[in-house]
Parts: C-alpha cells; structure tokens; sequence
C-alpha cells in the first residue's frame, strides 16, 4: 500500500437537477420539436442515459430562424448597445453565480474532469460574456469604421469538446454586436446549452435574441445551410468545414471557420525543461486531448530527446485517471464511442506503421469510454499519427537538429491553427515563433485561453478569428 | 491594284510581344498558343499569351517559391519597393495611357486620369506597407502574466482576378493590397483588356521588386480560374473579376479552405482611400503568447 | 567529483542546470495546490506531517521555561491524546541546546540546532565551524546552517561551496542541512543552483528558509528543491531531503507541501528522514483538524497547549 493515497473526493452531483427530457430554445421558450426520434445524451464516464433532448427538424430550424429575425429586426439591433452590453453582463454574472452547477453538468455531459470545467471552462465562460459586454457600446472604436453595422442572423454550430465555452465564444461576439443567433449544440453535449438558455430566461434577454435547436448532423447541416443565415460560424472538423463552405459558396453569407489542428510543441535543448515537460502534458492531456489547438505532435531537439522523454514517463505516471467528478482526476472520459473508436484505429495505425506505443499502468474504469494518455516516440513526417488530427489523449514524438528543421517540420502540415515553443533564449524564441505558420503560439507555455486573445487558425484549421478585438470582425459588416 | 511598296514607311516600327510574367521572367505560354486582344471598338492591337493549366502551375510555384523572401522583407522595405513601382509607372505614363484608352474606350485626357489613380494607388499602398502591423496588430490585454500580442501575417500565395472592366486601375487597385501585405500572386489579367497588365508586369520587373512575387498570366478566364481556385498550394483566391464563375470557384477553393474575397457588386476601384478592406482578407492574425518571469 | 573542480568549473556546472520559467513553476505548483485531500487519506497526511514537523523556536526571548515546554510538546504534542504521534525534531539556537538535550534524551525526537551566525551568516567561517562543534558537543543531532547568501549572489560559489563542505565536517554524526534562504535569493534559477551546490556540497537537507526574511517557504520554491533532490538522486547522487520553514501554519498549508512530495519527488519523500516542515504554530492545528477527523467535532484552541 502507498504511503498517502488520494481518497476519492467526487464533487456533489446534487447540486444540477437534470431534467428527464429537453426540447428546443425558440422565441423564449422551450418548445417541442416537430420530430419524433429524440436522441439521449449519456455520461460518457459510466454509460449511463443523462436525458432525451429533441432533435430539430428543418421545420423547427425555420421556426427558429424566424424567431431570431424578428428579434433582430423589431428588438436587438436597435437597441442601443449600452442596453445590449447590459444584458451580456448579467449573463455573465448569472453564470458566476451557478458555476459550480454548470461545472458538473458539464463534466456529466462531456466526460471532462470537473478540476477543468470549475478552474478553467467556467471561469473563462464568465469571463468571455464579461469581456464582451464591454464592447457592445465601442464598436465604434474596434477599427472597422466609424458605424459597423450587425450582419442579421448567425447561424451557428459548436463542438462537443468545450461546450459550453464554445457557445460562449459564438454567442458573446454576436450578441455584443447586435446580431441574434440559431446555435447548435453538439449532438452528444447539449445540457449546458439548454441550461444556457435557462439563463437567458432568467436574464430577461428579449425573445428570440438566442434560439437553441438541439440534434445531429441533420440539424447542423440545416441550420448552416438556412437561407435566412446572414452569417455562419463553426468549429469542428476540417472535414466538415469543407462542406459548409462548399455550400455557403456564391451565397451573401459570411463564414468563420475554427477547426482541427495537429499542433507541433518544440522543445530546443535549452528549454527550462521541468516546465516544458509540464506543458507537453498540458498541451496534449488537457481535456483529454480533445482539443484541437493541442499539442499533438512534440518536437523535441534530439539532444536532449531521452532526458526529456524519460521526465514526460515519470510525470505522465503521476496523472489520474478516472471519475471526471473526482477533484482529483486529470484525465476524464473520452467524449463519445465513436470518438473513442476513431482513437483506438489511429493508435492502432501508430503501432502498425511502426512507430512504438507507451502508456503507464494506470487502471482503466470498467464501464464507459475511457482511454489511456498514450506517447508515440519512433514517430516520422509520414505516419498517420504524425498527420492526422486524433483528437485525443495521444502525443506523437518527433526529434529535430537544427531550428530549421524544427520549423520546416512544425509547418509541415496542412493544418495551422497552434504551436509551441520552449527555450530559454528570447532571440530563438522570436525567430521561432516569427516563422511558425500557426493563428496562436504558446512561448514557455501552452493551452492558456482569454477572451481578449485572438483564436484561430492559418490554412486548413479555418478562417476568421474569435476572440479579442479581432474576433469582432467576424460579426460585423 | 495599288502599289502596296508605295506605302512602306520609311522605318517599320518594332512591335511589341505580350507575353506572361512568370518567376521574374517574361515567357510564352507552354502551350505555345496566343490569341487576339482588340480595342473596345474591335480594332486589333495585339497578340497576348494564351496561358495554360500548365502555366497557372508553374505561376503557383514561381509565387510559392518567392513568398519567404517577399514576407521575410522589412515593412519599410516593402513599402520602398511598391513606392518604385509607382515612379516606374509614371516612367511609362503614355505607354499605359495608350493601352487604357484602347481598351476602355475612353479620352486620352481619362485615359490619363486612370494612369494617374493606378500610380497614385501604389504610393497610397507603399505607405501602408509599415503600418498594417499597427493597425491590424493589437497588444491583448490578457488575464495572466502573459506578453500577449497579435500581428497580421501574410496569408501565402493569393490568386487574384483582376476585374475585367477596369484592366489597369481595377487591376493594380486588387493586386497592391494583396502583395502590400507580404503575399506573392499568381494574378490572371482581365481577358478582354489584358495589354495593361502585360505592360505593368514591364514596370514590376524593373522596379526592385523580387521576381515571382508578382505573376501575370493571360487568357481565358474559364481556363485559368478552376485550376488556380482548385489549387492546394493557393491560400487565398480574389474573384472580383470572376464574373459567373465566382460560385463555381468558391466551392472550389473550399477544398483547401482557401480565404476567399468574393466579387462585389458595386466594386468601386476610384476610391482613392480604399483603408485596409482589401488587405485584411489576406492576412492571417498570429497570436503569440509569452510569460513574463524572472 | 565537485569539490576537485576548480571554480571556473563549479560554475559551469551550476549555470548548466535547465532553467526554470517562473510562470510555469507558479502555475504547476497552484496546479497541485487543488488537489482535494479528504477522509483517509486527510487523516494519513496529518499523523505524517506532525511526524515531520520540526517545532521551532527561534527567538530573542526564548528562555530555558519556554524551550522546556516545547520539546516537552514535541514527544507528546496532544496531552488528551496519546495517539498522536511524536513530531521530528525540536529546532533551537544553540545556546539552548544543552536545555532542550536532556528533556529529549531517549525520545527518538532529534534536536536541531541552527548554527553558523543564523539567520544572516555574516560572520567569519571560524565563528560559524564554532558554532557548529558547540551546538554538536551539547547534544544537537542535527545542524540548521546558512549559506552565505552574499558570496552566492556575487557569484562566489566556490566560497558558498567550501563553507559548506566545512561545517559538514564539523556535524560529525549530526545531520546537515543547508539553509538556502530563498527569499533573497529571489529567482528560481538561483534555487536550482544553490540546491544543487549544497548536494554537491553534502547537505543531507536543502531547507528553504530562516523564517527571518520574508517571503519564506512557498510551494512553488519548495518544488524546485524537491526536483533538486530527485534529479540529484536520478543522476547518481544519495537521497537528500528537504525542508520547507516559515509560514507554514495550517493544515491545509501542510498537505499541500505533502501533495508536492508524494507528486513531484515521489513516495519515497514520504518519510521525516527525507521531508521536514519547520514550524511553530502548524502543530496545534494539526492537532485540531486531528480531533475534528477523530470525532466528527471542530476543536477549539483553547483545548490545545500554547508553549
């Protein structure tokens, strides 16, 4: 028996009531959809059936579109902006006050380690509607000319990995700028969106300013696709934004786009090392890799290479997994089934192709989707793990000589969205990041969000920025 | 019959060839092929190179190879060398006068005035060159003893097509912003009115700037703009002279997530303080984290 | 070996070491500083911390009564509870080591002394190698000493380097350990470095501070002399021990630096031969959060000896 063992110290669940079905957010109220098959969320950490939430059908869409056009017309864009940014601030105090309850709705829903979604997703949620607000009234200052102007109804679609910090950072840009929004949440994290909505009840925002229309794939590619969209934003797979911008082609419509990355975390042989271990860990486990700014491809100068791995083992044994509820966990649950299939086929295809697979022995939970922090090392440009986004707690090592090649090789990718840099030295670092082809680059640190930090990517991780000054662009016309 | 001998001119004059600008150097296209440019009233003025799929190719790699050295050049330097342009413009004034007021139809004394607008436009984005990083780029008041700032990037190598309506102005008004910003193009000429273009790829080439950074073709639309849209090793695409082919080339450009300016439809290229509009498009935004720590 | 180096090389070697970036450390330690320790293993950390609580006194006013009183503390901290295990060690001035020496006899609970000029060190090396052969001769089982934090931050660490292998010989039997005083050496990288000469230079214990100056132990200094000793250890080196003092006054304070020890140099920390928390007051409130997990009950103060 070790010496001082962590008990288990799980968060209280007592504190979200969780509904045994939901319907859609349209015009102020919940409603029910005009389709029969509901799907069911589940606690990815144990199987369990969470709640049935309705699943739009294109006539709820339409129902919802015209909802946020009336609003947009009649209440939201001419009121004037001091008026709307007061509404962002009581969103955002709404939210301080039930973080906790929104911290564990989230970890059920999602899988994430409630030690994230309390220390990082809600407070950064909070502050997003906070930072925003602030600007409702200045646009006139943001740099865009002196009058921008809304551009109408956003159409938007969030992923599953963040959901709630998602919605914020769709919802907050658009809402301060006067635009209304159709918002899809993720098929398999809905429930904070529909508490969200709760919160817009509660804050009083006018009917019809946020409509919240739950479902699949279906429901997305009609929300996208509406015609009545004067704008749509969405983070997800590269793979489908390629489709949404094949069909907002020879449309009015504008696009913002934040998807998948296969980011490259370099580590010169001068870098503080117990750090940038600690950032190699944060840049690929944190929120169990699915992130797609991580940090999943690690460059590491071939120096130092078996010094620096042999630390990342040590500290990568000393990470929990388990429970997401436990204030002790590290690693949560992953997402979905089919997020953990995709998972186990490109490992899978890591160890066939060659490259050589190490886990530590950490005990795996016997129900639900789980999988172990995973490093690859033997890793080469070619390899499908080296490539491809596994969106996933799966790290891809990688060793350079020179800082030419570390560079050639960070960009060596169709994807541009992060990357990180670790030296000691300020002129490497300068001329490292100046050369990186990424939209955010981590310098001694990783995975560090603000909502008045620009977000996005280069080539194909997407266009648009969200986030900052800049990400108000993407609202404005 | 008359006497055709009776009529030759005591010198015959040297006619120019248009060709394409490609890597810094004046070719033919591969396919070996040229077709007829006519003045607004159909009179014959030229041959132009009749540029192929093969051509859009190499013009992509002339750019691409030319982007590090473009991007990698000081601001101030940039904005230097688009100032050359304009004086090597105002060098040819009467050359490019000649060629506008053939191909739109208009008075030597408007003909004039476009010449005048198109040089001035370049001064307007030589002085940009070394203020974007100001205007587009911001200091981020982030919460955290971080360093955070943001400055724009050029986006790559853009495709741009030049409006067919206005072949100088309209040109140089799409073209200047794109490589202002530290981009290379790959820049299809207006079909109908191509010569400006070609003359203006006369005056790049002898005004510093590096060869590749800028790259003329000629022809026809139709088949040039698909293989550029569709081309992964293109980042941005500017269809203002895309005319009904601008859906079409958008959905192709989204196979690689192009950033894409879609044609305006009231696209003015008189405003002589266009702003960053059209610069904006084709800069990327890089956020660079640093902490602060003793 | 080190002490063969000439000094040129000494350097060489201590600037060498990676560096450290102060946000990351800060944020890692509060990383850890969250973690929930509850129930059993609540009830584990508190028995182990006040086994490894040196219980210090290091005042102008303390007398022979209140050194008494306190080592009369350490060998049984709850007098309603005889359970509650001894602490490690009684940490005094010299001069009142041959008061404390014959209450502790045969306890098991060591005696620390503080020596070389404590707390500046501004005095000769012969004063400070006296100091240390009298708090060794009247029965101090373990010597506190100060590095010359002067020579250190003028970048003398040859002078820093020597001293300590002097007083080491003076200790005989008694353990060493090398106070750095952290607080004025203010950067991380100069932790790392003087971590790593006191090891070089034989400290059994890198501890963190003299509790004079401010700030004292903090989580984030205390995790680079953790990683000290383990890398030091990983590299061939003994396994030395660490001790964090000064502003250490609660429970929860406390746990934290154990999450630190179990996380950062691993179990085998877990022990006071390789884990000291200097303090003075953190004992009577491990005590209560002792009873409170006992019976279920918050203590009051007034339950437990002021010494």
């Amino acid at each position: 028996m070790e010496i001082f063992d962590y008990a288990p110290a799980p968060e209280s669940r007592s504190i979200v009531t969780i509904r045994p079905s939901y319907g859609l957010f349209i015009d102020g109220e919940f409603t029910e959809a005009r389709s029969d098959e509901p799907i069911v969320t589940v606690n990815p950490a144990d199987e369990e059936p969470l709640a049935e939430v309705a699943a739009a059908s294109d006539a709820d869409v339409d129902r919802a579109f015209a909802a946020a056009r009336r609003a947009f017309e009649r209440v939201w864009s001419p009121l004037p902006g001091a008026e709307r940014g007061k509404y962002l601030f009581r969103i955002a105090r709404i939210i301080q006050e039930r973080a906790r309850e929104l911290a564990v709705l989230e970890s059920l829903d999602n899988g994430k380690p409630i030690k994230e979604t309390r220390d990082v997703d809600l407070p950064l949620v909070a502050a997003h509607f906070f930072y925003h607000a602030g600007w409702a009234d200045k646009l006139a200052h943001a740099g865009l000319g002196p009058a921008p102007r809304p551009l109408g109804v956003a159409a938007q679609v969030i992923p599953w990995n963040f959901p709630l910090l998602m919605l914020a950072w769709k919802v907050a840009p658009a809402l301060a700028t006067g635009n209304t929004v159709v918002l899809k949440p993720a098929e398999t994290t809905p429930l904070t969106a529909l508490a969200f909505a709760e919160i817009c009840q509660e804050a009083e925002l006018p009917p019809g300013v946020v409509n919240i229309v739950t479902g699949a794939g279906g429901t997305g590619r009609a929300v996208v696709a509406h015609p009545d969209a004067d704008k749509v934003a969405f983070t997800g797979s590269t793979g489908v934004g390629k489709e949404i911008a094949r069909a907002v082609a020879g449309t009015a419509k504008r696009l913002t786009l934040e998807l998948g990355g296969k980011g490259a975390n370099i580590v010169y042989d001068d870098a503080a090392i117990d750090q940038a271990v600690e950032g190699i860990v944060s840049g690929i486990f944190f929120n169990q890799g699915h992130v797609c700014c991580a940090g999943s491809r690690l460059l590491v100068q071939e120096s130092i290479a078996e010094e620096l791995l042999a630390r990342l083992r040590a500290r990568i044994e000393r990470l929990r997994l388990g429970d997401p509820l436990d204030k002790n966990t590290d690693i949560g649950a992953i997402n979905s089934a089919a997020q953990l299939a995709r998972i186990r086929d490109l490992a899978a295809a890591g160890e066939a192709e060659g490259a050589s697979g190490w886990s530590p022995a950490c005990p795996i939970p016997e129900r639900g989707y789980w999988f172990p922090p995973t490093v690859f090392t033997g890793v080469t440009q070619a390899h499908r793990i080296a490539r491809e986004e596994i969106f996933g707690p799966v790290l891809s090592v990688l060793t350079f000589r020179t800082p030419e090649e570390a560079v050639a090789k960070a960009n060596n990718t169709p994807y541009g969205l992060s990357a990180g840099v670790w030296t000691e030295k300020g002129s490497r670092m300068l001329w490292t990041a100046s050369r990186l082809r990424a939209g955010v680059v981590w310098s001694n640190t990783f995975n560090v969000f603000d909502p008045a930090s620009p977000f996005g990517g280069y080539k194909e991780s997407g266009y648009g920025r969200e986030g900052g000054r800049h990400g108000l662009e993407a609202y404005l016309g | 019959m008359a006497d055709r001998t009776a009529s030759a001119p005591a010198r015959v004059a040297v006619r120019r060839t248009y060709k394409l600008y490609l890597g810094g150097a004046f070719p033919r296209s591969e396919s070996g092929r040229s077709y007829p440019v006519t003045s607004s009233r159909g009179v014959h003025l030229a041959n132009a190179a009749l540029a192929s799929r093969k051509d859009v190719r190499d013009a992509v790699v002339a750019a691409r190879k030319a982007f590090p050295g473009w991007s990698g050049r000081s601001a101030h330097n940039r904005g230097q060398i688009l100032y050359r342009i304009a004086e090597m413009m105002e060098g040819r004034r009467a050359q490019f006068a000649g060629e506008v007021a053939a191909a739109q139809g208009v008075s030597e004394a408007r003909a004039q005035g476009v010449v005048s607008a198109a040089i001035d436009r370049w001064v307007y984005y030589a002085g940009w060159a070394d203020r974007l990083g100001q205007v587009l780029g911001a200091a981020n008041p982030v919460s955290g003893p971080y360093l955070n700032h943001s400055q724009p990037e050029p986006t790559g190598v853009a495709g741009v097509l030049a409006p067919d309506g206005s072949p100088l102005l309209g040109l140089v008004a799409v073209l200047a912003p794109v490589i202002t910003a530290g981009n290379t193009a790959v820049l299809v000429a207006s079909e109908r009115a191509p010569l400006p273009a070609v003359t203006l790829a006369e005056a790049l080439a002898t005004s510093d700037l590096p060869g590749g950074v800028v790259n003329v073709l000629t022809g026809r639309l139709g088949e040039l703009a698909p293989p550029l849209a569709g081309h992964a090793d293109v980042n941005a695409l500017d269809l203002a002279g895309a005319g009904g082919l601008a859906a079409e080339l958008e959905e192709l450009a989204a196979g690689t997530l192009k950033r894409v300016v879609r044609p305006g439809r009231h696209d003015d290229w008189s405003a002589a303080d266009p702003g960053v509009a059209r610069i904006r498009p084709f800069v990327e935004t890089k956020t660079v984290w640093h902490p602060m720590g003793v | 070996m080190p002490d063969t180096l000439p000094s040129g090389s000494l350097r060489a070697c201590l600037h060498g070491l990676p560096g450290v970036d102060e946000v990351g450390v800060r944020r890692r330690a509060a990383d850890l500083a969250t973690r929930s320790i509850k129930t059993t293993a609540k009830r584990q950390a508190i028995d182990l911390a006040i086994r490894m609580v040196d219980l210090t006194t290091l005042e102008g006013a303390d007398t022979p009564g209140k050194v008494r009183a306190l080592a009369a503390k350490a060998m049984r901290p709850d007098p309603a509870d005889p359970t509650a295990p001894p602490v490690a060690a009684v940490c005094v001035y010299p001069d009142m080591i041959p008061v404390a020496a014959p209450v502790l006899a045969g306890s098991g609970v060591g005696l620390a002394s503080v020596a070389t000029g404590f707390p500046a060190g501004r005095t000769s090396l012969e004063v400070k190698l006296a100091d240390t052969r009298t708090a060794v001769a009247a029965g101090a089982t373990e010597i506190d000493m100060v590095i010359d934090r002067g020579a250190f931050l003028a970048g003398d660490y040859r002078k820093v380097f020597d001293e300590i292998v002097a007083v080491k010989e003076c200790c005989g039997p008694a353990h060493l350990k090398v106070i750095l005083e952290t607080g004025e050496l203010v950067t991380y990288d100069n932790v790392r470095r003087a971590s790593w000469l006191a090891l070089h230079a034989g400290a059994d214990f890198i501890k963190t501070s003299t509790g004079k100056v401010a700030p004292a132990a903090t989580l984030p200094v205390t995790l680079i002399m953790l990683e000290a000793v383990r890398d030091y250890r990983a590299a061939g080196g003994r396994q030395a021990g660490v001790k964090p003092a000064g502003g250490i006054r609660t429970t929860k304070d406390a746990i934290r630096y154990l999450v630190l020890v179990k996380e950062v140099a691993g179990e085998s920390w877990l022990d006071p031969a390789r884990f000291r928390l200097g303090a003075s007051t953190l004992l009577n409130d491990l005590l209560m959060q002792r009873t409170k997990l006992d019976t279920g009950h918050y203590a009051g103060p007034d339950y437990y000896t002021i010494d």
